[in-house]
């Protein structure tokens, strides 16, 4: 029971990390419709960013504190993630107004192609390390409860505390600000939200803003884990099942699949795993996402689409 | 009817002319519209009436004409500019937040008023406290007003046509507009929708004394609550008077009903 517990409990923690990037896609499709295929490498752009100027901060300015570089370089990459927001209105969503999802797709794949590029080209492509200073022993809880306690890494604690936060906050903004309402307004309907004075390219910047902390927040957590690497933008490809099991409209949904994906994936590795040769892990979400399609075509917690005839 | 005070001009529509490639929608349309009137546009399909609303909203650009509002002059307006004015409108067909309650669609209509800073309001702090709950008060009434208050906390999605319609309004409402544009309130309504949302009308031109730009195609709603009517047919203007008038005009019986030749 206590190993079945432990499974689980790893499960979980993957699980928030995926939450969040899915979060990044959820919170851009709700708001503009636009499939962001560049979640992805914003997540790395980002981490890049961190990364770097977490090495660098402490050479240029001639400090130590570990904890004074992670926030400043925290703040800077959180600043890039801004203007790169700005600049993706500015270039091109504002062009692209009224036109097909298609295009809007077509028009992240090359924004994924550009930040891709451009971020190695300023911060270099090796593999670099995040190191947030958090403590890497394992400890042993509930020892009262099941013999031996159960074993879990207090990094990984920590970070999934950290996710969860995000999560928080983020749910917090959407449902209680008043600009919060105006980007749920904006997502139901352009041209109405435009009626009652809600400027539509302000909320995409804020809106891809979001996105990109939490592209920030997940790649951190990710890059301190493993390292930051162009591996990372592969991390976000775990999101699509995730979507696709949650509904792409719904926040909720992003949370609740990517906790079910991180649990059910973990659980196949262990349990079903040993028996056809382990590397369920890999698969698993998309053989799942595939399933909930056949029988639940909008997801989980999507809004199902009804089209008048 | 005869009580009410009608005051200054207040939107003035200059030669306004609104192509689209070659189509002409408009040709140098003017008209203007006093204080705390209700002025309808009328004019069979095609006729150019949702592009006129539409050029007044700032939706469309007017490639020649002015537009006047409360003395200023422009070109063509934008649509957050003309919300800032005090300008709201209703949609022909319905534009409404459909996942979001009854209360968060019309809140949406006080985004503009609100002024406290993001942080406060997100940990519901004071004074941002304070302005949420003025502020949904002011929602409050007009719920009241428009007698949905069963509905309030309903996904918009799931109400019945008419009640929408009244949403609809409602959210316009909740901008405390001068000026309401309304773009065929009455569209696709039975015979009691249909007079329930009359007396809306007519009860926001009296209570609050907005002045109502009102788009339909049912001719007999529009001649017995406007004060005036512009009629259009294939965007040029072919009436404009008092709805006795109007129906008196050849033009305009011709554009409804056809004409010997």
């Amino acid at each position: 029971m206590g190993f079945f517990i432990e499974v689980v409990i790893a499960g979980l923690m993957n699980g928030v990390l995926y939450a969040l990037v899915a979060l990044g896609f959820v919170l851009i499709f709700k708001a503009s419709g636009v499939f962001n295929f560049a979640q992805g490498a914003m997540v790395l752009f980002a981490a890049l960013a961190m990364a770097r100027f977490a090495e660098w901060l402490p050479e240029w300015l001639g400090f130590e504190s570990l904890l004074l570089a992670n926030i400043l370089a925290f703040a800077i990459a959180a600043f890039l993630m801004f203007l790169f927001a700005w600049a993706v209105e500015r270039l091109v969503l504002r062009h692209l107004v009224n036109q097909e999802g298609v295009v809007l797709l077509m028009a992240t794949l090359g924004i994924t192609f550009f930040i891709d590029g451009f971020g190695q080209t300023i911060f270099g492509s090796d593999i670099y390390a995040i190191n947030l200073g958090l403590p890497t022993e394992p400890t042993f809880i509930l020892e009262g409860m099941f013999p031996g306690g159960l074993l879990i890494n207090t990094d990984d604690l920590i970070t999934a505390l950290m996710a969860m936060a995000m999560v928080a906050l983020l749910t917090l903004f959407f449902q209680k600000t008043g600009t919060g309402r105006a980007l749920r307004a904006v997502a139901d309907d352009h041209q109405a939200a435009q009626s009652v004075g809600i400027p539509l390219g302000r909320m995409w910047i804020i809106v891809w803003f979001m996105a990109g902390l939490t592209a920030l927040v997940a790649g951190m957590i990710w890059g301190e884990k493993m390292g930051v690497q162009f591996a990372l933008t592969f991390v976000a490809l775990k999101a699509l099942p995730v979507i696709i099991l949650g509904g792409l409209t719904s926040v909720p949904g992003a949370i609740v699949a990517g906790l079910i994906i991180g649990v059910s994936e973990q659980l196949a590795e262990v349990y079903i795993g040993p028996l056809v040769g382990g590397g369920i892990q890999i698969w698993f979400a998309y053989v799942l996402a595939m399933v909930v399609l056949l029988f639940r075509p909008q997801g989980l917690f999507g809004e199902k689409i009804i089209d008048r005839v | 009817m005869s009580k009410k005070k009608i005051g200054e001009v207040i939107l003035d529509v200059h030669n306004i002319s609104l192509r689209f490639g070659g189509v002409k929608a408009l040709s140098d349309i003017s008209f203007d519209v006093r204080e705390h009137e209700i002025r309808a546009i009328i004019g069979p399909n095609g006729a150019g009436k949702s592009s006129m609303l539409n050029c007044i909203n700032g939706v469309y650009k007017p490639q020649e004409g002015s537009i006047t509002f409360r003395g200023q002059t422009f070109k063509h307006m934008n649509s957050r500019q003309v919300a800032e004015l005090g300008v709201a409108r209703t949609f022909q067909n319905l534009a409404l937040f459909k996942g979001m309650s009854v209360i968060d669609n019309l809140m949406t209509g006080r985004n503009l008023r609100i002024k406290s800073n993001l942080l406060l309001q997100a940990l519901r702090w004071g004074p941002a406290e304070r302005e949420e709950s003025e502020h949904r008060e002011k929602v409050e009434r007009i719920i009241d007003f428009l007698e949905i208050q069963a509905y309030r906390k309903t996904a918009v999605g799931q109400l019945p046509y008419g009640l929408q319609k009244r949403v609809d309004l409602g959210r316009a409402l909740a901008m405390e507009p001068q000026v309401l544009l309304l773009d065929e309130p009455m569209a696709g309504m039975n015979v009691e929708e249909k007079q329930d949302m009359c007396r809306f009308v007519l009860d926001v031109n009296d209570e609050f004394g907005t002045t109502i730009v009102l788009i339909e195609h049912d001719m007999s709603v529009v001649m017995d609550i406007s004060d005036r009517v512009v009629v259009l047919d294939y965007g040029k203007k072919i009436g404009d008077g008092s709805p006795g008038e109007v129906r008196a005009n050849p033009d305009v019986i011709s554009a409804y009903l056809g004409t010997s030749h």
